[in-house]
Order: C-alpha cells, then structure tokens, then sequence
C-alpha cells in the first residue's frame, strides 16, 4: 500500500513531469528526497500498479479520432464476467470496464471506448463487439463525445495532503 | 502532424525511463535528439496535441475513490452547469456526450465517504441528479492511439 510520501509523490507530479533534463531530481528537491529515492519509488508503485505508466496522453481528437464512442452494452449478467474481458481484448477497444445499472434511466452494464477516424468506423467496431456478445446482449447504445469540457490529471483530494 | 511528432507520440504513450536523464535515454530510444524531443513535447502540450507528460496513477490503488457519473443536463443550462462542474477539482474529466444523460466526468476523491460527498455538492451546485457508474470490474485498459 502506498505511504505519505508515495501520495506527495502523486501530488507533486499530478500536473506532469518537467520537461528538465532531470526531472526526477527536480521533484526530489522539492519534496526533500534523494532522486534515487523517487526513482525508485516510482518504480516500485510501476510495479505495485498503482502508477500506471508514465508517458504521453494524446488528445483523441488532434489524432484525428473524431468518433470517440462510448458503447454501452446489457449483457446478461451471469455472462458479463466471461464477455467482458474477450471485449476488453479486441484491438480497437481502449477501455473496459462492468459498471452497475441505474434502471429505469440506465439498463447497460458493461462499458467499451471505441476510437474511429469516423462514425461509421466506430459503428464498425460496435458491431464486432455485438457479434461477440451474441444473444447475450439484451440491449446497446453508443454515446459519441461531442465536445471535452474537461480533461487534467485525477485528483485525489485528501489522500494527497494527508488530512 | 510531422513524422518526429508521430515517433514521440507512437513511442511515448508508456515506458518514459526512471533513469537519471530520461529525455535523452527515451529520446535515444526513439532515435532522435534530446533537445528535439523536449522542444516537441513542450510545444504538443501549448498547442493541445498532448493533454498531459507525466506518471499516469491508478487512485484506487493508491486508497481513493474514482467514479464516472452522469447527468442529464437541460440543454439552456448546458454551460453554466458545465462551468459549475469543472469548477470542483475533483472533476478530472468531463465530456459532452450525444444521449439523455449529456454530461459525463470523471470524478476521484480520497475515499468513498468523501467521493459520495463531493457527487452530493455537484448535485446541490447544479441542481441535478448525478448518477454515478463506479467500476465494479476492469476487464482492460490500455489506451493506445495511433498518430
């Protein structure tokens, strides 16, 4: 489980690394560590899992993916836990994830990112999806992202400042 | 787009080294100059083409809380309640989407008690019901674009 000084680390590059040439001494003073103590800290929440990764996160739509779906499917729930992961394992899927249903205003449970260069590409890779899921699907939706209203790095509020 | 800015982007999107000099190893790794490849990061992030550089957290494995949640946002007010969200800094995301429920963020809080608290400020702040869709199982996620 991460410590203090794990979730300073997280505060403290929550805006990003600097583009210094040495980035992690430059956060290691600031957080009155050694860099071989943040480097390797970082590695060991790499391994842990609980840093992701560390690289770029491109904006979908300066890619030129302009049909950002969000395929919301209701599948059978005694079949969800197998479907889920063989749709989470197709190439154009980014994202996968069970989330619960909201009824009446919400039937879908499993949850697909689809990225198409056009609609109809990502209408595409829905309707593998559907091929996949068979008669286990009960119901499906694709939600197009229209516009980005917000896009930064997660928070997370008081974890961070100890408190 | 440039080929040098498809080679960082391609090349980049995970493995940024924990070494001592990580530009000029990754730059190496990519096989172009140190210098070329801080300059373009720096002027993808101004100019948009990335929307972060840095380590990318799980917070659920570092203790907190992260939920998806959604509204369904009169279309007169669509602005101002978007103003109102983005305005917690606990809003990490947040798109328009073409559905009944037309606005979906990302919000992450230090743990459960505080998230339900935060989601309850949004639903005060804008007057609306937040739905909220935490993940109850990951069967993937690996974001890979290709530039």
């Amino acid at each position: 489980m991460p410590d203090a000084m794990d979730r300073a680390l997280v505060e403290a590059t929550q805006a990003g690394l600097p583009l210094t040439p040495r980035p992690y001494e430059d956060i290691a003073r600031r957080l009155g560590l050694a860099e071989d103590e943040v480097r390797a800290r970082l590695g060991a929440l790499l391994d842990g899992g609980a840093l992701r990764r560390i690289g770029v996160v491109p904006n979908h739509y300066r890619l030129g993916y302009r049909a950002n779906g969000m395929t919301v499917w209701n599948v059978d729930d005694a079949q969800v836990d197998i479907l889920g992961p063989q749709v989470g394992a197709l190439p154009f899927v980014s994202h996968c994830y069970r989330r619960p249903r909201r009824l009446p205003q919400w039937p879908y449970n499993l949850f697909a990112m689809v990225h198409g260069h056009d609609r109809a590409e990502a209408e595409a890779y829905a309707e593998e999806i559907a091929g996949l899921l068979g008669a286990a699907c009960l119901g499906r939706d694709i939600l197009y992202s229209t516009r980005i209203l917000k896009k930064t790095g997660l928070r997370l509020g008081a974890a961070g400042r100890g408190d | 787009m440039t080929p040098l800015d498809r080679t960082i982007i391609n090349g980049l999107q995970g493995g940024f080294p924990l070494s001592q000099r990580p530009f000029g190893d990754a730059a190496e790794g990519l096989g172009i100059r140190e210098i070329d490849l801080v300059e373009r990061l720096r002027a993808m992030l101004d100019d948009g083409t990335l929307t972060r550089f840095g380590p990318l957290w799980d917070p659920v494995a570092l203790g907190g809380a992260v939920t998806l949640a959604a509204m369904a946002v009169p279309e007169e007010r669509f602005d101002a309640v978007a103003e109102a969200v983005n305005a917690f800094p606990e809003v990490a995301h947040n798109y328009a989407r073409d559905h009944a429920l037309n606005m979906w963020f990302v919000a992450a809080d230090s743990d459960e008690a505080a998230l339900a608290r935060t989601l309850d400020r949004i639903a005060a702040a804008t007057g609306l019901e937040v739905l909220s869709f935490p993940k109850e199982r990951e069967y993937f996620l690996e974001l890979k674009l290709e530039a």
